[in-house]
């Protein structure tokens, strides 16, 4: 497998230099090689700084000694941040919206791309220009902000998942998608009584299941990311999600007033603002980790499938 | 037989002759109104509840920019209560603060464009040399990483490097200097916000790229080496130009977004010492609207705002068009 993509790409590389890459090119490659080396190391090191200031000892970290390895190692941020309670209600809010929010989005979207993949339909150019017309103009923050408010959707999981239903941008990927299934299936499917409901829900959801996981993902990503929105529209600590959570904290220390709200009595005074931020930030990332040397071709491929559109 | 069976077109008097004779043509005449609803209303009803999405929650907002020229109270209307004109852009045109935030904008929509879209272009030539497919792909998986991330996670991050006691502080220790405290210094702040944005993004835009120099025909490549073109002339005249369409794509979609420079961002890293050089026009309004409660002043301020952004991506739309032929639609 190695030696066969190796043997490849020298394929590849001697077909383009001619009989051998000239001097210049084979400078060029170490360079290259130091460079995309450098480039990781930046990507990672962040990482890495941010587990190791976690797992140390908050006088280390103010005399400035931690950078890629814990000192003073030990586990007491850990269990500090782990057993605030808000910490873990703030944690299953973001459980609770990502999974409503995605549903929704996720409904949505589909039927939506599915009707603007059928290009016979009437009105259908004026079906996707409503949506794409939203990419570029919007109605801007304020407006949005006395809508949802009016609409009393404040302190609801609604606040999140309705303004954010439809990514304009997922919605042409799956219509992109749709648009590439074979139109025989869905004929055959009509002729024998199927009708409209039936042959989405039947015939043409099952053969996206690609698809319709790369658009979960975008949007259940998107959502447990997002913190702007419960920011604006929740006003109860403990209807926050977890990402609020951890701006407060770390709003709290540029302020230099408090390590935030909420920490609790659990919190040594001493082992105060670096690691405790450090330990939730490890805690928050870490799911996203986890899952994303499985997604991560996912997303590459919904990308893709949009771009072709583009 | 009658029944709206969806897909099939309904018999006509004179069927147009098919090509293949296999199946029925789609028709080119012209359906009415009438007819397509009684034949495709199962799929307008699927579209019922994502267009009620877009009216109220994309449409109306923007209706409801009316307030920039009403008086607004909290609890009232939400498109306002009286006439008030143009009373309210005459506030933020005559406001040191907007312009000041104005500029701000121009400054960090400007430099982010100047990094942040060349860069990705850089490093996918960069990849495209890799010999290793292995190596090339572990680069390109640990350079998406970033864009997983929430944006208060890479601003905590970019706060915790960035501390007294934080890895960058300790360099400049290392190096003899005196250690600063770069969050709150603003002579900082567009360094910091331009870095971190070509930390997260430079990688994920690279994927585009790279998809777009798969296409290229390595038959160009055969003819740039026959006329003599060494490795660097063949990127220069065959690469590039394979990949144009994508960068003009991407460079009208970044000039779109060129207004509303990173909010999000820009929030959660600004506080008063740096307001000088990173309050921009969004997080003006913010604090206008959302904080202070001058919904109305500050909806106007939002609607320049959007107003400019529509503007930018439209003419940059019609360049591209009239110079490269290339435009979104």
């Amino acid at each position: 497998m190695v030696i066969a993509d190796r043997v490849a790409s020298r394929r590849v590389a001697r077909a383009r230099t001619g009989i051998r890459p000239s001097r210049g090119y084979r400078v060029f490659r170490v360079v290259n090689a130091i460079v995309l080396t450098g480039i990781v190391v930046v990507t990672l090191y962040p990482f890495v700084n941010i587990v190791a200031r976690s797992l140390s000892d908050n006088a280390y970290i103010v005399a400035g000694q931690v950078n890629l390895v814990p000192r003073g190692f030990n586990i007491a941020a850990y269990k500090a941040v782990m057993s605030d309670p808000l910490f873990w209600t703030n944690y299953r809010n973001t459980v609770f919206y990502t999974v409503v929010a995605t549903a929704v989005a996720l409904v949505l979207t589909t039927c939506y791309a599915y009707v603007l993949s059928k290009k016979h339909l009437k009105g259908r150019t004026a079906l996707v220009g409503i949506a794409v017309f939203t990419m570029f103009f919007s109605g801007g923050l304020i407006p949005n902000y006395v809508l949802v408010t009016s609409l009393g959707l404040k302190n609801t999981v609604w606040a999140i998942a309705l303004p954010n239903a439809i990514s304009v941008f997922n919605l042409l990927v799956m219509k992109a998608f749709f648009e590439s299934l074979p139109v025989e299936l869905e004929e055959a499917a009509a002729v024998d009584g199927l009708n409209t409901y039936g042959i989405l829900l039947r015939i043409v959801l099952p053969l996206s299941k690609a698809v319709v996981a790369t658009m979960l993902l975008f949007y259940a990503v998107s959502f447990w990311n997002s913190w702007f929105s419960a920011f604006l529209y929740m006003d109860q600590m403990d209807l926050l999600p977890v990402t609020v959570y951890l701006r407060n904290l770390i709003a709290g220390a540029t302020d230099a007033t408090s390590t935030g709200g909420g920490l609790g009595s659990a919190t040594d005074v001493v082992q105060s603002a670096a690691t405790i931020q450090a330990v939730t930030i490890v805690l928050t990332v870490l799911p996203i980790l986890t899952v994303y040397p499985f997604i991560q071709r996912y997303f590459v491929s919904g990308v893709m499938l949009g771009a072709v559109k583009g | 037989m009658s029944s709206p069976g969806a897909l099939r077109p309904p018999p006509t008097a004179n069927p147009p002759a098919a090509p293949s004779g296999a199946r029925p043509v789609r028709r080119k005449r012209r359906r009415t109104w009438r007819q397509a609803l009684r034949r495709d209303w199962q799929l307008y009803s699927l579209a019922v509840l994502p267009l009620l999405f877009f009216l109220i929650f994309r449409y109306l907002p923007m209706l409801g920019n009316v307030i920039a020229f009403r008086r607004f109270r909290p609890g009232g209307s939400i498109f306002g209560d009286y006439w008030v004109g143009l009373r309210y852009i005459r506030m933020f045109l005559s406001d040191p603060t907007f312009w000041d935030v104005f500029t701000n904008t121009l400054v960090l929509g400007g430099l982010t464009l100047l990094f942040c879209f060349p860069l990705p272009i850089v490093l996918a030539l960069l990849l495209n040399e890799l010999r290793s497919t292995r190596l090339k792909r572990f680069v390109q998986s640990v350079s998406y990483l970033p864009h997983f991330l929430s944006i208060v996670i890479v601003a905590a991050m970019v706060m915790q490097l960035l501390s007294i006691d934080g890895t960058v502080n300790q360099l400049v220790r290392a190096v003899g200097g005196e250690a600063v405290p770069f969050l709150q210094q603003a002579g900082w702040f567009r360094s910091i916000y331009v870095s971190s944005e070509v930390w997260q993004t430079v990688g994920w835009g690279t994927i585009l790229y790279l998809a777009a120099l798969t296409t290229i025909d390595e038959d160009l490549y055969e003819a740039a080496r026959i006329d003599g073109a060494n490795r660097w002339r063949q990127t220069w005249h065959v690469t590039l130009p394979g990949i144009r369409p994508t960068m003009v794509t991407l460079l009208i979609l970044n000039i779109g977004t060129f207004m509303a420079v990173g909010f999000e961002k820009i929030l959660l890293l600004y506080n008063p010492l740096t307001y000088p050089t990173a309050d921009v026009i969004s997080t003006y309004l913010f604090r206008v609207g959302i904080v202070s409660n001058n919904f109305s002043y500050a909806a106007a301020i939002g609607l320049f705002e959007s107003v400019i952004g529509l503007t930018l991506v439209l003419s940059a739309n019609a360049i591209s068009r009239r110079a490269v032929g290339a435009s979104l639609w």
